[in-house]
């Protein structure tokens, strides 16, 4: 008998090579030192942008070797790390605030590579230097601002309407309205009913008692609209970090995931994403004394509050609106040059400002800054306690009916009008977080960690390809090109597909997987020596080897990547890399050791009539 | 042709002859690293029990006892400091403290060592983990473990049989004793890669003790006149060649990652090489004997579907 593959197998096999291969190539070319311009909230990147970035850098004498424009970022490469950090000081001080100037590494991947989605490895954070902050997020926190603002809703309604009640309160989620008669119980049930979204309506006439019960789906959306908004806020803030590729993502029900390659100041960068704060709109009570409150007599529907930088001021406990509804603040100068902070609302906070504002022209208005800062108590689930502290940071007196853009005079220097400014914005933050876990790597550790993954993976290569070629002969040096492809194929795979990263962890996934990889082939060597043994001609032994050996190899590596899924689905970052590695490991492996090294040795071998020893 | 073993159906290796022996070994192994787990407990790493981790690279081998003392000095009295890899690397953990504001221990640590010693220190690692992370990092941990089993007992027993899954299942539990006890034993940290260590070991593990059971299944369908331990040694000596080469090459770059993987990858490969050992163990004793102790014969071994099978695989080559 003769062992021959039809054409089409051989073909496809060879496709499957080389197009793992043609992905596996990017690897090659490295990376250029970059640095990568985008816009912040406020700028845009245009054409006019790229010709200012030209320009800069021809004045401070660096010649880039690239400059790119495209997705609303422009990539200018550079030579060294010098002229990096020497590009993107000129360009900060050039293109100020309103851009992020990012030092990064720009693959240098060739045209026709990069036009089929051709792209190197990506590196995990342990190879390439980083930080990676897991954030909790205080839900309870969010859920406590939207009970008090449904509770002024209420009020607010059953004012206008002239419904009298005897109390309107939070009791839970919901809210619990007392009315004194069945008169005043069946107004204020026609003018509630139907009127809040996300809330049933519960009566109960017998105690004239109504109460809206907020509905799962909407505690649901609540929670996925406090998460988004935070990783929002975040994308905003990591902005300000001037960091080229972050990952910002959520995880599980309250948590968010923040990547941050080639961050090394990590006190800086939790100073920024961990500061959480919000804001109030209240009016103050004029109509009370402030001397009689500070001397403990605070009027009821009232509380006093401190000023930052001193002082006292008495505030009405109704909100006027909170900070989400922000949704810039800026400074600017009115026309004798006197700072100001511009601000405006989203829609419905527009109509909340002008509804309040409509009869209270001339009135103060104050500015709550409320920051949590993490205690040392934990709450009985378990999660982290906030304090709340809260501080007046502006009284103004509303000089017209306030719409969706307002601004706020006297506010003193530009320099306090910055500040104020920046507030309004750190205070559209709903819901605090708290870091809850933190792995930073240095830069000089990830490029040591990229030598030692690579020089385990040359040395463990080469010392079983010895080993092969030795114990196994020509077949062995057939399993050793099938162990070859198998690498350039988990590699080409791993660039290819979207999220596999490689960690440290995931290379040493690749040099287990090169010692296992071989086990396929010493299965099936070892059951063609045995055919031999028993007496078959060397092609019936060729044939039958594979032909037994075949479902035990499928049975062993069906059962590792069993274990891989189970790894991927419970671990977190670098695990994940070693159980994508592994698992991407096995399916190739298992291509090139049985139908690689068949389709060799059949071309080899399997077309030869009077074979009568093998070299295995 | 040069071979480790020779394979000899009428005269193969008496593994079995010496079972009441490896037995003995095995209940001694797993009661020592039992005791050991009782006694020294495990060494769990940062992952598990939360708190905060530096390493620093100095320039100059750093003093030690110098260290302790400007730490002691500045409230982190707490503080274990070790050298890591070589004497210029540091490496200094805290445990968990009970207060909420400990997300800032490592910055506040880096500065107390930049500003108390000569010289440029280069942060080369900072890692922290709250509590709660690390409870539901080991909860996790410990539901993959039993998930990994669970699963491959299920596998197993569709694929093969029932005693041949549950004494591969009873191999790989002992594996993961033997190997959490030498940890124990020798305080080695068990962290997450240890822990990815652990279910690539079940992996690997497996896949040796599938090609033994896939040998035993043949055998005993082929075998028709020899006596459940002769079949069960006979496939245990014509796997063995396999089983030795398997082993020795992962062995071999396991050795290599040990020596130049680094430091975050040397627990790793200890496990890992550790497990390679046990398990080829585990696939040529434990579980034989236990096989053989749960009663099993051919009439176990004899599924309908002999044929068909290998109509499929001459489609798959």
């Amino acid at each position: 008998m003769l062992n021959r593959y039809p054409l089409w197998k051989n073909l496809v096999i060879m496709f499957v090579v080389l197009f793992a291969g043609l992905y596996a190539l990017p690897n090659i070319y490295g990376e250029d030192y970059a640095v990568q311009i985008s816009a912040t909230r406020s700028g845009e990147v245009t054409l006019d942008t790229l010709g200012q970035v030209e320009r800069t850098l021809e004045r401070g004498g660096i010649q880039p070797i690239g400059v790119e424009y495209a997705d609303g970022q422009i990539l200018v490469r550079v030579d060294s790390d010098d002229e990096q950090l020497a590009a993107r000081e000129m360009l900060v001080s050039e293109l100020g605030i309103n851009y992020v100037v990012a030092l990064n590494l720009a693959p240098a991947t060739p045209n026709w590579l990069d036009s089929i989605g051709g792209e190197p490895l990506k590196l995990g954070l342990d190879l390439r230097g980083g930080v990676h902050f897991l954030m909790e997020v205080d839900m309870e926190e969010a859920l406590v601002k939207i009970r008090d603002q449904m509770v002024t809703s209420v009020r607010d309604r059953l004012r206008d309407e002239r419904v009298r009640y005897r109390r309107v309160e939070e009791s839970g989620n919901d809210v619990v309205i007392e009315l004194r008669n069945a008169e005043d119980y069946q107004s204020a049930v026609s003018s509630l009913r139907n009127q809040y979204e996300g809330y049933d309506v519960r009566t109960d006439s017998s105690q004239n008692m109504i109460t809206l019960e907020m509905t799962d789906q909407f505690l649901q959306d609540t929670r996925a609209n406090a998460i988004d908004q935070n990783i929002t806020i975040l994308r905003n803030r990591v902005d300000e970090l001037g960091v080229a590729e972050p990952v910002i993502q959520r995880q599980g029900q309250d948590r968010i995931v923040v990547e941050l390659p080639g961050i090394q100041d990590t006190a800086r960068a939790k100073e920024i994403l961990g500061a959480t704060a919000t804001l109030e709109f209240r009016f103050q009570d004029t109509e009370n004394d402030l001397q009689d409150a500070m001397a403990g007599r605070v009027p009821f529907g009232s509380r006093l509050y401190d000023m930052r930088g001193g002082g006292q001021v008495l505030l009405q406990n109704r909100i006027i609106l909170t900070g989400d509804h922000i949704v810039d603040a800026s400074v600017g100068y009115d026309e004798s040059n006197r700072p100001q902070v511009n601000i405006s609302l989203d829609s419905a906070g527009g109509r909340l400002m002008t509804q309040a504002t409509r009869g209270n022209v001339g009135e103060p208005m104050a500015t709550v800054f409320i920051e949590f800062i993490a205690t040392d108590e934990r709450t009985d689930e378990g999660t982290i306690d906030f304090e709340r502290v809260e501080e007046v940071v502006s009284v103004a007196t509303i000089q017209a009916v306030l719409g969706s853009n307002f601004r706020i005079t006297g506010v003193g220097s530009a320099q306090e009008a910055q500040n104020l400014a920046l507030l309004l914005r750190a205070g559209a933050l709903i819901a605090p977080i708290q870091i809850v876990e933190e792995r930073t790597v240095g830069p000089s550790l990830g490029a040591e960690n990229v030598k030692a993954g690579l020089t385990a993976i040359v040395a463990g290569f080469v010392l079983v390809l010895l080993f092969m070629g030795i114990y196994y002969r020509k077949f062995g040096m057939v399993a050793n090109l099938a162990l070859l492809t198998n690498l350039v194929m988990i590699i080409g795979i791993m660039s290819l597909v979207p999220g596999a990263t490689l960690t440290m962890p995931g290379m040493a996934g690749i040099v287990l997987t090169v010692g296992m990889a071989v086990d396929a082939n010493v299965i099936i060597f070892e059951r063609i020596r045995e055919e031999l043994i028993e007496g078959r001609s060397p092609q019936q032994a060729i044939a039958r080897g594979y032909e037994n050996a075949f479902s035990t190899i499928a049975d062993a590596n069906i059962t590792t990547l069993i274990t891989a899924l189970i790894l991927f689905a419970v671990g977190t970052g670098s695990i994940k890399g070693f159980a994508v590695t592994l698992a991407i490991g096995i399916v190739t492996s298992m291509f090139t050791a049985i139908a690689g090294t068949r389709a060799v040795i059949n071309l080899a071998w399997g077309r030869q009539k009077r074979l009568t020893k093998l070299s295995i | 042709m040069f071979q480790i073993t020779k394979i000899d159906e009428n005269n193969p290796l008496k593994f079995m002859s010496i079972n009441k022996w490896t037995t003995i070994l095995s209940v001694v192994l797993i009661l020592l690293s039992l005791g050991s787990l009782a006694v020294n407990k495990l060494n769990w790493g940062l992952d598990f029990t939360g708190g905060t981790l530096v390493e620093v690279g100095f320039e100059q081998p750093a003093d030690l006892a110098e260290l302790r003392t400007v730490l002691e000095g500045n409230e982190f009295g707490d503080a274990v400091v070790q050298n890591y890899g070589t004497q210029r690397d540091v490496l200094v953990r805290i445990p968990p403290r009970d207060d909420a504001a400990s997300d800032t221990i490592g910055n506040e640590l880096l500065e107390v060592l930049q500003s108390n010693i000569d010289g440029g220190i280069d942060v080369r690692r900072v890692e922290f983990v709250g509590p709660q992370v690390g409870e539901e990092l080991a909860e996790a941990g410990g539901l993959a473990m039993l998930v990994a089993l669970i699963c491959i007992l299920v596998y197993v027993s569709f694929r093969f049989e029932w005693r041949l899954a549950l004494s591969a299942v009873a191999g790989l539990a002992q594996d993961v004793i033997l190997i959490l006890g030498l940890f124990s034993l020798l305080q080695m940290q068990v962290d997450l890669t240890i822990l990815a260590a652990l279910l690539a070991v079940i992996g690997y593990s497996l896949n040796d003790s599938i090609v033994v059971a896939d040998r035993i299944r043949e055998n005993f369908r082929k075998l028709r006149k020899n006596t459940p331990e002769e079949v069960i040694d006979i496939s245990l000596s014509q796997t063995l060649s396999r089983t030795l080469v398997t082993s020795l090459t992962t062995l071999l770059v396991l050795l290599v990652l040990m020596f130049f993987g680094g430091q975050m990858i040397f627990g790793f490969a200890v496990a890992l090489s550790m497990g390679v050992i046990v398990g080829t163990y585990s696939s040529v004793f434990t579980r034989s004997t236990l096989v053989l102790a749960m009663g099993i014969s051919r009439d176990d071994l004899m599924p309908p579907e002999i044929e068909k099978e290998g109509e499929e695989q001459d489609n798959y080559l």
